[in-house]
């Protein structure tokens, strides 16, 4: 095995010496395209802890029955950092998921999408992180349990789920196809999470973009299945949605996918953002149950604002200062509730998560926040807001427990 | 007069901002008026001048008890004049104004009302003599057979009037008499009836200034975040990106804070999030809310004597020997102010001035502080106090106006700090967490003969006013409604176990001792009347056999709350009875537990004899509103800590009551001519006794801890 | 710069377009009669019309307004409704410190606007984004009735 990585690795880091050679007339370019590749590909979502200096990790990532593993420091600090790495060293971590000192690294870290970046790829983005100031930050060793805690396991794991080699331009599609692909695939790595996992934590093969999980969050079902994924959205709330944050009708992103349109999607070219509409448009059905009634406004409006019961009221006065009890949101547009798929599912998983944690969205507005609903509301009262917030917006019996409110809270600190 | 004019004008001099207004509308926006020209100013109180401008300066600063309001009835009352025409200004800092019962310059501790119905009365009373002397002089004849009305004297027999602006020269040239009489109740016009606020108008078109609104040529703006730990100091401050945020104009430090400045507020904000300050938390990061309480707990338990504040017959031996021994352990939490206007502070450093705009009850403290900071003169201070938009206590403390002017005195350009939401809260000092173990011995009747009660918790007055401990440690105000209490018990013992909390700053808040003392004695009682089997109300009254009262107001809210009749299943009714700063109180309130568990306070009925009513509707108002507040506080609020932070920082997480979690409240005044007692604090003491005895009776379970939807455990 | 539509008069101001209205208002022209008191949409206090639609200023980028009409504290007297909830508020003697009713009347006059004539529930509901520290709730709810009937 090491003969054959380390064959692998010399090769690609003579190759990137040859590349970096061979645009070292152009870094501002290589820079700026690195830092575009870079925010295609979230790498600032997952690499900064939550309230610390970007890019500087740390950030926990707590992998049920696994353990808890922390992101690495990816400003070009010598001592914590990346500053020691070469290219080869970086683009071995990135796209084969090998770190230093032949480390295997844990498939939080997307390398099986990353493996579609080229050489080049992964040499601008590192020409750009050594741009950042470099911080000192050492990272909390990962907490991780038995048999995942011997990283050689991951030797095994990479044999059955190992990175794929870059595909070729299908020449039967488009261009704007095939560069959707490559966005959705590689840098934007979408499959992480919109995809279920298995049992050993790999992407499901026969279930492609049917929903899956981002830590506590559901992530919805993005195939082109017109009930339960996205194939009902028109082109117009795609391009929105991935480009805003928000879409009239489909409410607006919050939790993992909030972080990934602002500190990525939103940077992407419109043409990019259309070549990837353009690829998930072609992704296959897959029906799941997660099918939402569609509420409008005007409906909400004819039912008029509910006043009894302790969810209600506590909606009243907590929420709809900026929501409106009609979900038409009462100032920007990213406070409307009506449509969203949130809002729509019984069990209130992901609603659940936004009222115990906030949501923020980095819009051209600047940051548009939704504070969290604190502590001083029993997990009956939580309960109660999502299952009023699910009945009245959603039109479906709400099923949230306070015990499930409780478990979220659990796993959420 | 004990208040002298030089007193008065010794403190005063510099800076005249004359705002003249006309006559014949009420003044009550706000902003200062320094005219020491005015040639009629018999005492610290009133000012006249020569076109009949009628001055009042307000001793206590308006915080929403309608104090302006009923400062101006009282002089206008012996004055004559009608309070809509009179101009009211902010005190200046000056020890003319000096509480006495505060021991300083200070609004606070509901003493407003109780120290200026004589003191006020008396000011104008002094300044009509002198008016109506001049006038008599003038004409040649007998003051006394002159009246006035409506700002004229009026010599009836000869049909001469004069107005008070056309004396007001020579008034103020006569010497002041010693003492003057004052006019029998018999005689009001204005006190004892409703009267409209003063400050209602500016409040509802919104020109009345709180510190907030202080706009001064060259202000620029600013926020501070200090460290989130006390006694901790700043680390680092990524000044480079601070600058980098558009605005962002200047970034000055302190030992233990930051403030960034900018060209607006905004501006200010991004730069101090830019600015990511990292602090060295010190000594306290260890403190967390479980350590607080533990302290607490541990006190309680000590076998020693605490500070032994009242000792009536043998208790111990009374309880021990009684037909039947009943103890209890109550908790209560730390609570932030939250005041509806953020701590602001606005101040001026030059030279050979500094200007400060804010809301204080603490101007001279305040003023003497920058001072000290400055290095200038306290005449060369000058504090501007502004309405302050809700107190609670939170601006008996000036330790942010300590920061502001350390801050300004770094710039030469007005310097306007507004802390954020988060920083008011989590920088707040606390009203402090306590443990209170409480018994008694009932008698085989069923009545109480002997109570044995332990107080632990920090002392306030012994950092707010040392000098204000008792001579054997005992902090004065935890007695409210523990030792003063209107119950005759036949032995009783309480004491005080000292124990400051670690990692915080404590201090005031509304209803102080009493808010304190209230929920553990009438929870307590209420628990003794069920163990005896017995009404909650008759089981009072039993108890209260020496207070007329007392006893009267019991029965007023027992029969206005229709206390006899049976509530329906799930819904619950509780009382409480007090005696506190001077005004009797009973408090029934009605609330249902639904079947899912949420709590909703249904109504309160008040009874209240606070003396003599100087502006009865203001009294309900602060009723009401008192009650509200306690509401909130007893169901929500508890500031917890972790690694010596506080954990609440919004009202997303410090939960205020809201319109519709709101009761209806009845308040029912009882007619008295016993002097007026403090009523802006009573119906927040109130609150949490009568809603935990409510929930007991809807639930069949005590709760002894705040907050009452909280977890009813103890940490012990 | 944006040109913004105030009581009436366009102001042009020169921030970048994350301000909040609040501090546009506050801190840029002066108006100080809206509030600042948490920054997050929680309190209500800084609470303004937009397009005659009660919002919150602290939570409205600038850049969001285009060219919708603001009304403010200061300008709400200028329509009879305006004018009768603020006498209301006079009569009943609504206010303590006060610093919250810039933003209570400014909600009241919305709900009155589309609702002339609401239920104790629908006051409740649409005033419970309001926080009032000092608890004038009662009075509110009998001012708005009062201006409701007038
Ligand atoms: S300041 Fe805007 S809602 Fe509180
Ligand atoms: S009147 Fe003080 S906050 Fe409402």
């Amino acid at each position: 095995m090491r003969g054959w990585f380390a064959r692998l690795a010399s090769t690609l880091f003579v190759l990137s010496l040859l590349v970096a050679k061979a645009h070292g007339a152009d870094t501002s370019s290589q820079i700026a395209r690195g830092e575009y590749l870079a925010r295609a590909s979230d790498c600032e979502v997952c690499h900064t802890a939550p309230g610390g200096t970007p890019f500087a990790g740390g950030r926990p990532f707590k992998l049920p029955g696994i353990g808890t593993i922390y992101s690495t420091n990816l400003t070009p600090d010598r001592a914590t950092g990346v500053g020691d790495y070469t290219d080869a060293q970086f683009a071995r971590a990135v796209r084969r998921g090998v770190g230093r000192g032949w480390k295997h690294l844990y498939p939080v870290m997307p390398y099986t999408s990353y493996a579609y970046l080229s050489a080049d790829d992964t040499a601008a983005i590192f020409a750009w992180l050594k741009t950042l100031r470099p911080v000192t930050a050492t990272i909390p060793a990962n907490d991780v349990g038995f048999p995942y805690n011997i990283r050689a396991a991951m030797i095994g794991w990479n044999l059955l789920y190992r990175p794929s080699a870059g595909r070729r331009d299908d020449p039967s599609r488009s261009a704007a196809w095939n560069q959707g692909r490559w966005l959705v695939e590689g840098p934007g790595h979408c499959a992480e999470c919109h995809t279920p996992r298995n049992m050993l934590y790999a992407k499901s093969s026969s279930q492609p973009y049917a929903g899956g999980q981002a830590e506590e969050w559901d992530a919805y079902n993005i195939s082109s299945d017109p009930e339960s994924g996205i194939g009902g959205w028109s082109d117009e709330s795609l391009f929105a949605y991935l480009h805003t944050g928000h879409a009239d009708g489909h409410g607006t992103a919050s939790g993992p996918m909030a972080d990934v349109i602002s500190h990525g999607v939103r940077y992407m070219t419109d043409e990019d953002v259309h070549a990837m509409i353009t690829y998930l448009r072609t992704l296959p059905q897959q029906r799941t149950n997660v099918i939402t009634d569609r509420v409008s406004p005007e409906r909400l409006a004819r039912i008029g604002t509910p006043t009894e019961g302790n969810g209600a009221r506590l909606f009243a006065g907590a929420c709809a200062g900026c929501h409106l009890t009609d979900g038409t949101g009462r100032q920007v547009p990213y406070a409307t509730l009506w449509g969203a798929r949130t809002v729509g599912l019984p069990g209130g998983r992901n609603l659940v998560q936004v009222i115990l944690h906030g949501s923020a969205l980095e819009t051209s507005m600047g940051r548009i926040a939704m504070p969290q609903v604190g502590d001083e509301y029993s997990d009956r009262d939580i309960a109660d807001i999502a299952n009023y917030v699910i009945g009245h917006f959603g039109n479906r019996a709400g099923t949230v427990t306070p015990q499930a409110v409780q478990a979220a809270l659990a796993n959420g600190d | 007069m004990s208040v002298s004019r030089r007193t008065l004008l010794g403190g005063l001099g510099g800076l005249v901002l004359a705002v003249q207004m006309p006559p014949r509308r009420a003044r009550a926006t706000g902003t200062i008026v320094e005219d020491v020209t005015t040639p009629f100013s018999p005492n610290a109180f009133i000012r006249i001048d020569e076109r009949g401008v009628v001055t009042f300066i307000m001793r206590n600063v308006e915080m929403g008890q309608g104090i302006y309001t009923g400062a101006t009835l009282l002089m206008a009352e012996e004055l004559d004049l009608d309070p809509e025409t009179v101009q009211l200004e902010a005190a200046p800092p000056d020890v003319a104004y000096v509480d006495k019962d505060m021991g300083t310059q200070a609004t606070g501790g509901s003493t407003s009302t109780m120290g200026e119905w004589v003191l006020l009365r008396k000011a104008a009373a002094t300044a009509r003599v002198l008016l109506v002397q001049a006038a008599a002089t003038r004409w040649g004849v007998d003051p006394a057979a002159c009246r006035t009305e409506a700002g004229v004297i009026h010599h009836d027999a000869s049909g001469r009037a004069v107005g008070y602006g056309e004396v007001a020269a020579e008034a103020g040239r006569l010497p002041v008499p010693p003492d003057v009489s004052l006019r029998p109740p018999s005689a009001f016009r204005l006190i004892g009836r409703s009267h409209h606020r003063l400050d209602s108008p500016a409040k509802v078109h919104a020109t009345a200034q709180f510190g907030i609104d202080a706009r001064v040529d060259g202000m620029k703006f600013a926020t501070v975040a200090a460290c989130p730990v006390m006694g901790g100091t700043l680390v680092h401050v990524n000044e480079g990106a601070a600058r980098a945020v558009s605005g962002v104009v200047d970034i000055l430090r302190l030992p233990n804070a930051v403030c960034v400045v900018g060209s607006t507020t905004w501006a200010a904000q991004m730069g101090l999030k830019a600015a990511a300050p990292e602090w060295n938390a010190g000594e306290n990061a260890h403190v967390d809310t479980a350590l607080v309480y533990r302290q607490l707990h541990d006190g309680a338990a000590q076998p020693e004597r605490g500070i032994v504040a009242q000792e009536k017959g043998d208790a111990h031996a009374a309880v021990a020997g009684a037909h039947r021994q009943y103890a209890a352990t109550y908790q209560q939490p730390l609570l932030a102010h939250a005041t509806m206007e953020p701590v602001n502070c606005t101040v001026h450093v030059t030279p050979d001035r500094c200007d400060i705009w804010v809301g204080t009850q603490v101007p001279l403290r305040a003023r003497d502080s920058a001072a000290r900071i400055t290095g200038l003169a306290a005449d060369q201070v000058h504090l501007h106090n502004m309405y302050i938009g809700g107190g609670f206590g939170r601006r008996l403390e000036h330790e942010y106006v300590e920061q502001a002017v350390q801050f300004a005195r770094q710039v030469p350009y007005p310097l306007k700090i507004v802390w954020s939401r988060e920083e008011d809260i989590t920088l707040d000092r606390f009203r402090p967490a306590y443990v209170d173990q409480i018994a008694a011995g009932l008698s085989s009747h069923g009545n109480i003969v002997g109570v044995t009660h332990r107080i632990v918790g920090p002392a306030v007055v012994a950092r707010w006013a040392p000098e204000g401990l008792m001579p054997n440690g005992m902090d004065g105000d935890l007695l409210a409604a523990a030792a003063d209490v209107p119950y005759d018990f036949r032995a009783s013992y309480l004491d005080f176990v000292r124990r400051e909390t670690p990692g915080v700053v404590t201090a005031w808040w509304r209803g102080v001792g009493g808010t304190r003392g209230l929920f553990v004695m009438e929870s307590f009682i209420d628990e003794l009347a069920a163990v005896a089997g017995r009404d909650p109300i008759e089981f009072r009254r039993h108890h209260l056999k020496n207070d007329a009262r007392a006893i009267g107001v019991l029965d007023l809210a027992s029969d206005k709350a229709n206390w006899s009749q049976p509530m329906p299943k799930g819904s619950g009714r509780g009382v409480a009875v007090q005696f506190l700063f001077g005004s009797y109180l009973a408090t029934i309130m009605d609330v249902k537990v639904d079947d899912d568990g949420s709590v909703r306070v249904l109504r309160a009925v008040v009874a209240v004899d606070c003396g003599r009513l100087v502006n009865p509707d203001q009294v309900r108002s602060q009723i009401e509103g008192g009650l509200m507040f306690g509401i909130g506080a007893a169901l929500f609020n508890e500031i917890t800590l972790d690694h010596g932070r506080v954990q609440q920082r919004n009202f997303n997480r410090y939960r205020v009551l809201r319109m519709n979690e709101a009761p209806v409240i009845e308040v029912h005044l009882v007619e008295s001519d016993a002097d007026p007692g403090g009523i802006g604090e009573t119906g927040t003491a109130a609150a949490a006794p009568a809603l935990a005895n409510a929930l007991a009776a809807a639930t069949g379970r005590r709760y002894r801890r705040l907050p009452l939807l909280g977890k009813q455990e103890l940490d012990v | 710069m944006y040109d913004i539509q105030i009581n009436g008069d366009v102001h042009s101001v020169d921030v970048p377009g994350d301000t909040p209205l609040l501090w546009v208002l506050r801190d840029v022209l002066g108006m100080t009669g809206t509030k600042f008191g948490c920054g997050i949409a929680q309190c209500g206090v800084c609470t303004v019309h937009l397009d005659g639609q009660p919002v919150r200023s602290c939570s409205l980028p600038v850049a969001a307004i285009g060219t919708h009409p603001v009304t403010t504290i200061e300008g709400i007297g200028s329509d009879a409704l305006g004018q009768a909830v603020q006498k209301a508020w006079i009569d009943l003697d609504v206010v303590q410190c006060g610093y919250c009713q810039p933003g209570q009347i400014m909600s009241a006059v919305a709900l009155l606007k589309t609702n002339p004539h609401p239920e104790d529930s629908d006051i409740d509901m649409a005033m419970s984004g309001n926080i009032c520290r000092c608890g004038t709730y009662q009075r509110i709810r009998a001012a708005i009735r009062s201006a409701a009937g007038a």
